[in-house]
C-alpha cells in the first residue's frame, strides 16, 4: 500500500508543479548534499570511535557516496530559501512533541493503574480530515499521533484522511488541533499564514 | 563529590521512573480489554521506559571519568533512543494496520455494559 501511494504521488508531482520542482533541485543541490554528508559522517564518527587516518578516510568515502546518491531523500524543499527555516521549525517542534508525549504517557499510566479502568476507557476508531497536503508533513503528523499515547494512527491516505484509534475521550479531543498546526508550520507554512 | 552525588541521584530517579513506565506497560497489556487498546501501553509506555533508562545509562557512563570513550558510549546510547523513537510508532502502526486488514473489530463500550462492575 505504501508503494502504491508513493508511485501515485510521483505520478502526481510532475504534473502539478513541473517547473518549480526541477528548478529548485538543479539550482541548489549543494546544501542538501553537505547536510546529508555532515549527518552521516557524524554518525560514522560516533559509531566507529576510531580517529586514525585509515578509518576517517573510509568514512569520508562512504559518506560522500551516500550523500551523492541520496541527497534529495532527506532534505527537500520546493522553495530553496525555506530549507533552513524548515529545519529551525523542526528543531522547535521536537521538544514540544517530547513534552506532549510525557504528558500523554502520564495520562495512560493513570488509566492503566486505575481501579475502575473499564469505566474510564472508551476505545473508538475516529476519522478526521487534515488540511495538510505534503507527503512528508502527513507522515510526520501520523507518526506524532502514534507516538502520543492514547492515539494510534490506523491509516492515512495521500489526501489527508486520517483513521485513528483512541483509547478514551480525552486523548481524542485534541486531535487534529494544535499538532496539525505545528506540523504545518514546519513544511507548509503558507497554509497558516 | 557533590557533582557525583547529584549525577547519581539523577540516574537513580530516571531508572526508577523508567521502570515504573515499564511496569505500567506490562500491567496495561494484561488489563486492557482488546487487541487495539492493548497496543497503547505496549507500544508507547515501553518506548518511554526505554528512553528514560537509556538516558540514565548515558548519564551514568559520563559520571565515571569524562573521557572520549565514555562520551562515545553515551552518544551511541542516545542514538539507540532516537532510533527507538522512530521505529516504535511505525511498528505499532503496522500491527494495528494488520489487525484492521484481518477484519478484527475493536472492542467498544456499548457492547459490553455488564462487564463493568
Amino acid at each position: 500500500m505504501k508503494k502504491d501511494q508513493a508511485t501515485q504521488r510521483r505520478d502526481d508531482s510532475p504534473r502539478s508543479s513541473p517547473s518549480d520542482d526541477s528548478a529548485s533541485r538543479s539550482k541548489h543541490p549543494i546544501v542538501p548534499f553537505i547536510l546529508t554528508f555532515g549527518i552521516s559522517f557524524a554518525t560514522w564518527l560516533v559509531l566507529s570511535g576510531k580517529f586514525d587516518l585509515f578509518h576517517l578516510a573510509l568514512g569520508v568515502i562512504c559518506c560522500l557516496l551516500v550523500a551523492y546518491f541520496s541527497a534529495d531523500l532527506m532534505f527537500y524543499s520546493h522553495r530553496p530559501k525555506g530549507l533552513s527555516g524548515q529545519w529551525f521549525q523542526f528543531v522547535k517542534y521536537v521538544p514540544w512533541l517530547l513534552g506532549q508525549v510525557l504528558i500523554a504517557n502520564w495520562h495512560v499510566m493513570k488509566l492503566v493503574f486505575h481501579p475502575n479502568m473499564l469505566e474510564k476507557i472508551d476505545p473508538k476508531i475516529i476519522t478526521f480530515r487534515s488540511r495538510l497536503r505534503n507527503d512528508m508533513s502527513l507522515f510526520i503528523l501520523a507518526n506524532s499521533i502514534t507516538l502520543t499515547p492514547g492515539t494510534i494512527t490506523v491509516y492515512v491516505n495521500t489526501f489527508g484522511k486520517y483513521t485513528v484509534h483512541v483509547i478514551d475521550r480525552k486523548s481524542g479531543e485534541g486531535l487534529p488541533g494544535e499538532m496539525e498546526k505545528r506540523v504545518a508550520q514546519i513544511l507548509e507554512p503558507e497554509r497558516y499564514e | 563529590m557533590l557533582l557525583s552525588i547529584i549525577g547519581n541521584s539523577i540516574v537513580i530517579i530516571l531508572v526508577l521512573v523508567g521502570l515504573l513506565f515499564f511496569a505500567g506497560g506490562a500491567v496495561g497489556i494484561l488489563r486492557f480489554p482488546d487487541f487495539y487498546s492493548r497496543l497503547h501501553p505496549a507500544g508507547k509506555l515501553d518506548t518511554m521506559g526505554v528512553s528514560m533508562t537509556m538516558i540514565a545509562m548515558a548519564v551514568y557512563s559520563l559520571l565515571h571519568g569524562f573521557t572520549l570513550t565514555a562520551l562515545l558510549t553515551s552518544l551511541k546510547i542516545m542514538l539507540i533512543v532516537v532510533f527507538i523513537f522512530i521505529t516504535s510508532p511505525t511498528a505499532t502502526h503496522a500491527i494495528v494496520d494488520a489487525g484492521v486488514r484481518a477484519g478484527l473489530a475493536p472492542w467498544a463500550k456499548e457492547d459490553s455494559g455488564e462487564e463493568a462492575p
